[in-house]
């Protein structure tokens, strides 16, 4: 009952926020939403029991990548944050508006055609197994793509700075 | 406990949104972060799914993981090319972006 | 032990010619010329001892020479027929292997001098080695289709040799004409041997053996011929008329002469050896070559050849009359001889016996083969002849010519001989050959006999006025002080004198032989039948042509020898309207050109090239068109706008959803 009722809380929260996102014309206030957001999905693991998964969600997404962005905004959006607004085409929300409403109800047909079988538990889910998982090399456990994601990382930060360094023109 | 069906849902709703997000906006910045909804939709569906039907695995939860992961490199790698495109175009609408116009 | 050699004559001009094809330019025209002229001797002394093997071998039982074939093999199997390529030696073939080696060492010879100084002499003479092979290509052939391959080399070596002076107009225009006459009527040619091979399944000359000799049935007229007869007795008779067109064209018969005399264009040994000795009568060889196949089953289709020889004689014979271009007056008389020679074979008709083993079908074959031999020796001579008179009056005009006889006396001599053999005198190699064309022409049908004597008498006549015009009447003074006309040298009149000793040896050995009926004459060596044929003479016909061929002479020495010519030109002025088209050759080429430019062009040409330009281009045109449009049109797609490309992509997976859920 309790799980219930804090899940609406956060889906209000998440929708909302979202929503709010997506037509404000002033772009700091999407970037405050969207932090909205990524609280509330972080929520949403905790209420699953993923711990370690909404810890990380609020270390990484929440912490990192909206700094990112908020950097980002700064450094490149002067007009806008001078106040200047962004004009939307009509047309282009009508487009919108008819995508997300034909894929929502694709969405809906393909959810209505098949049925979940539920199979829930009240374990949690130890830390150990966890690691184990995350660094055992056998059947089902992840140290490949732990190892690649690291490189991946390593390489991307690397193509970034490239990428953005000041030419010396 | 929560039905499955409820997450499901919400991922949609989210999905959608964040889609509508990207079509409509013209800020490179705004697509992006409709992009990070979009992306959100999508770990939280499978983490519901890991954890209410296959509640023995972990396929689900670290894909979730992983996913943050790599989100977060390509949020770096996209504000690095926007950054480069302010500097060169110095316009941050996608509009300006038009070099492979046919 | 020469026969596995026989390969050799193909082989060695062939390489003669790609040696001086590809290295001639560097070489010195010299060396190129001694390099054509000895691969040459070689062939010829080859040739000479083939020839003197295969005819003092013992004859077969029943008294034939044996038909040798040293190579034959299979170039390209085709179900159930097969292309080959080897070497035949039959009487005809090796007959016809001396005259071309004889004739083209001596035109090799005198090229030297001819052609001194001339720019791409090397050229020239590769060009020469090219046509010695091909024809001698051509009379080796062991079928029918190989001998079809070398025709069209021969023809292709007639056209680069007749365009040789091709920086000339009218050189150009006279090879192109030569070769696109010749094609047309190689296309007869073609559906000729297609028909024949269709229907009988081969191509091979293997019948030629079988047939002569009346033996019955061999596997080959059981099997191939039968076959062919079943399918409708038309069919081998108008395969091998077909033929006979392609050969008429090669063989210039009217009406497909017309490119004969423009071809004299080309320098003229190549006239003498092409055109007059060689090439030209490889029409009259190839119904030589089927001679039995005509005996046996098409005698009737015998006829065409009988009248289309006629006409084309006398037509000739009198346009000669009036040409003053002598190498005109040359290329006539041949287009009337090699008509002769066809009207020779056409009268051969089947005995009565129903084979030919009897007089009247041997006298035909063997006057034509043998008028063949000398008409090659006695023309040649007479295009050499007239080489030294061009080279040493710069023109070919018989105007600026006349009282050449004290400046040339070689040359006067041996124009003169050959004229006298020509003209069918007795003691002279033309007599025995043309005599013995009459008089299986009187046996055929005396019309025949009668016209072909009237026509004889005018050869006789415009030869000599020709001879007069030349070496006789008044000198051309003025030409003569600034350039004095002189003997030609010696690399130029020694061909023209060893041919002219080989008229005179065959003629006197060949009137003497008929005379007195001693054998080893030409009939003993090729003949119908292949058995030994003695020649008889019918004196009664032989008094009457010779009468008559003096007369003739006698009447051009009377109008044309003088000083002065008042006969000539009161006749000229009587009637002027027939010597015009007499000049103009009865308005032949005219007639030609109206057909090919208002019928051929105009009607059927035109339309085809329209349709091909519209429509057949248009087809592509359109298609062209339609794919640039469509590109235009999806151009608009690539807008560089990332959003639109978003749109696109969602819109296409949430349909692709769509259709798998459906599915």
């Amino acid at each position: 009952m309790a799980s219930i009722v804090v899940f609406s809380i956060l889906a209000v929260v998440i929708l909302g926020s979202a929503l709010l996102c997506v037509t404000t014309k002033r772009i700091m206030r999407a970037a405050t939403y969207m932090l909205f957001v990524l609280f509330g999905v972080a929520g949403l693991y905790f209420l699953l029991d993923y711990t370690y998964l909404g810890a990380a969600q609020i270390a990484v997404y929440a912490g990192g990548v909206t700094m990112i962005y908020v950097f980002a905004i700064q450094l490149v959006s002067k007009q806008t944050l001078q106040g200047m607004v962004e004009h939307i085409k009509c047309s282009r929300i009508l487009q919108g508006l008819l995508l997300s409403v034909v894929g929502l109800a694709t969405v809906a047909v393909v959810f209505l055609k098949n049925c979940f079988i539920s199979a829930a538990t009240t374990d949690e889910l130890p830390m150990d197994q966890i690691g184990t998982a995350l660094l055992g090399s056998e059947k089902y456990q992840y140290v490949l793509p732990f190892e690649f994601i690291s490189v991946f990382l390593l390489a991307c930060i690397i193509g970034g700075l490239v990428v953005s360094r000041k030419r010396e023109d | 406990m929560v039905p499955v069906e409820c997450y499901f849902v919400l991922s949609a709703l989210l999905f959608f949104i964040g889609v509508y997000g990207f079509v409509t906006r013209r800020n490179l910045i705004a697509m992006l972060i409709s992009i990070e909804l979009v992306l959100n939709a999508v770990d939280i569906n499978f983490a519901a799914f890991n954890r209410l039907l296959f509640p023995g695995e972990l396929e689900g939860f670290f894909m979730t993981l992983f996913s943050i992961g790599v989100s977060a490199a390509e949020s770096a790698v996209a504000i690095a090319i926007i950054i480069n495109v302010y500097r060169n175009l110095k316009s941050d609408t996608v509009d300006s972006i038009s070099n492979m116009k046919g | 032990m020469v026969y596995e050699l026989s390969y050799l004559i193909l082989l060695l001009p062939l390489l003669s010619f790609i040696v001086l094809g590809l290295a001639g330019m560097k070489m010195q025209h010299k060396t190129a010329g001694l390099i054509g002229t000895c691969s040459l001797s070689l062939v010829t002394i080859l040739s000479y001892w083939t020839a003197f093997t295969y005819f003092t071998a013992d004859r077969t039982a029943e008294g034939v020479f044996q038909t040798i074939v040293p190579f034959n093999f299979t170039w390209l199997p085709l179900g159930n027929l097969h292309f080959d390529m080897g070497i035949l030696l039959d009487p005809i073939s090796v007959m016809m292997l001396i005259v071309i080696s004889t004739v083209s060492l001596m035109v090799h010879i005198y090229s030297f001098g001819y052609m001194h100084g001339e720019k791409g002499f090397q050229r020239y003479y590769a060009f020469l080695s090219l046509f010695t092979m091909s024809m001698l290509g051509l009379v080796l052939a062991t079928n029918i289709f190989q001998m079809y391959m070398f025709w069209e080399l021969v023809g292709v070596s007639s056209y680069l040799l007749i365009g040789f002076y091709y920086p000339l107009k009218p050189a150009i225009a006279a090879s192109k004409k030569a070769f696109i006459v010749t094609r047309f009527a190689d296309m007869f040619f073609l559906v000729g041997i297609l028909t024949f091979g269709y229907f009988t399944d081969s191509f091979s000359f293997s019948f030629a053996g079988d047939i002569v000799m009346g033996q019955g049935t061999t596997p080959f007229i059981e099997g191939n011929m039968a076959k062919a007869v079943a399918a409708g007795g038309f069919i081998i008779p108008t395969a091998l008329t077909l033929m006979f067109i392609g050969g008429a064209g090669k063989s210039a018969m009217f009406p497909l002469h017309i490119w004969l005399p423009d071809a004299m264009e080309g320098p003229t040994p190549v006239s003498a050896l092409i055109h007059a000795a060689t090439m030209v009568v490889a029409g009259v060889f190839q119904i030589a070559r089927m001679f039995p196949l005509w005996i046996e089953y098409a005698p009737q289709a015998m006829s065409i050849v009988v009248w289309v020889g006629v006409i084309t004689a006398f037509y000739a014979a009198a346009v000669a009359c009036a040409q003053s271009d002598i190498k005109r007056v040359l290329a006539f008389s041949t287009i009337s001889q090699i008509a002769f020679m066809m009207v020779a074979l056409g009268v051969s008709l089947p005995g009565h016996h129903g084979s030919i083993l009897d007089n009247h079908a041997q006298l035909g074959y063997m006057a034509g083969m043998f008028h063949l031999f000398t008409h090659a020796m006695f023309k040649a001579c007479l295009f050499l002849s007239a080489g030294c008179i061009i080279h040493a009056v710069h023109s070919n005009e018989m105007a600026l010519m006349g009282g050449l006889r004290k400046y040339m006396p070689i040359t006067h001599i041996t124009f003169l001989i050959s004229c006298l053999a020509i003209a069918g005198i007795p003691f002279f190699s033309g007599f025995s050959s043309k005599d013995e064309i009459i008089t299986a022409c009187m046996e055929y049908s005396p019309v025949v006999g009668w016209i072909m004597t009237g026509i004889a008498a005018m050869t006789a006549f415009y030869m000599f006025r020709l001879y007069y015009g030349i070496f006789w009447g008044t000198e051309n003074k003025e030409a003569h002080e600034h350039h004095t006309p002189h003997e030609a040298p010696l690399t130029m009149t020694i061909p023209l004198i060893v041919l002219c000793i080989i008229t005179m040896g065959v003629g006197i050995y060949s009137t003497l032989a008929g005379f007195m009926e001693w054998g080893g004459s030409f009939g003993s060596f090729v003949s119908a039948a292949g058995t030994d044929y003695t020649i008889h003479f019918n004196t009664q016909i032989a008094a009457t042509s010779t009468v008559i061929a003096i007369l003739s002479i006698c009447l051009a020495t009377y109008i044309y020898k003088g000083e002065s010519q008042p006969i000539a030109d009161r006749l000229y002025k009587t009637f002027p309207k027939l010597h015009r088209a007499a000049y103009k050759r009865f308005y032949q080429d005219e007639i030609w050109q109206y057909v090919t430019h208002r019928i051929i062009f105009r009607c059927v040409s035109t339309p085809i090239a329209w349709f091909d330009r519209h429509v057949v281009d248009g087809t592509f045109n359109f298609m062209a068109w339609g794919a640039n449009e469509g590109g235009e049109s999806l151009r608009a797609w690539q807008s560089g706008d990332v959003r639109k490309y978003a749109v696109w992509f969602l819109t296409g997976t949430v349909a692709l959803t769509l259709v798998l859920l459906a599915l």
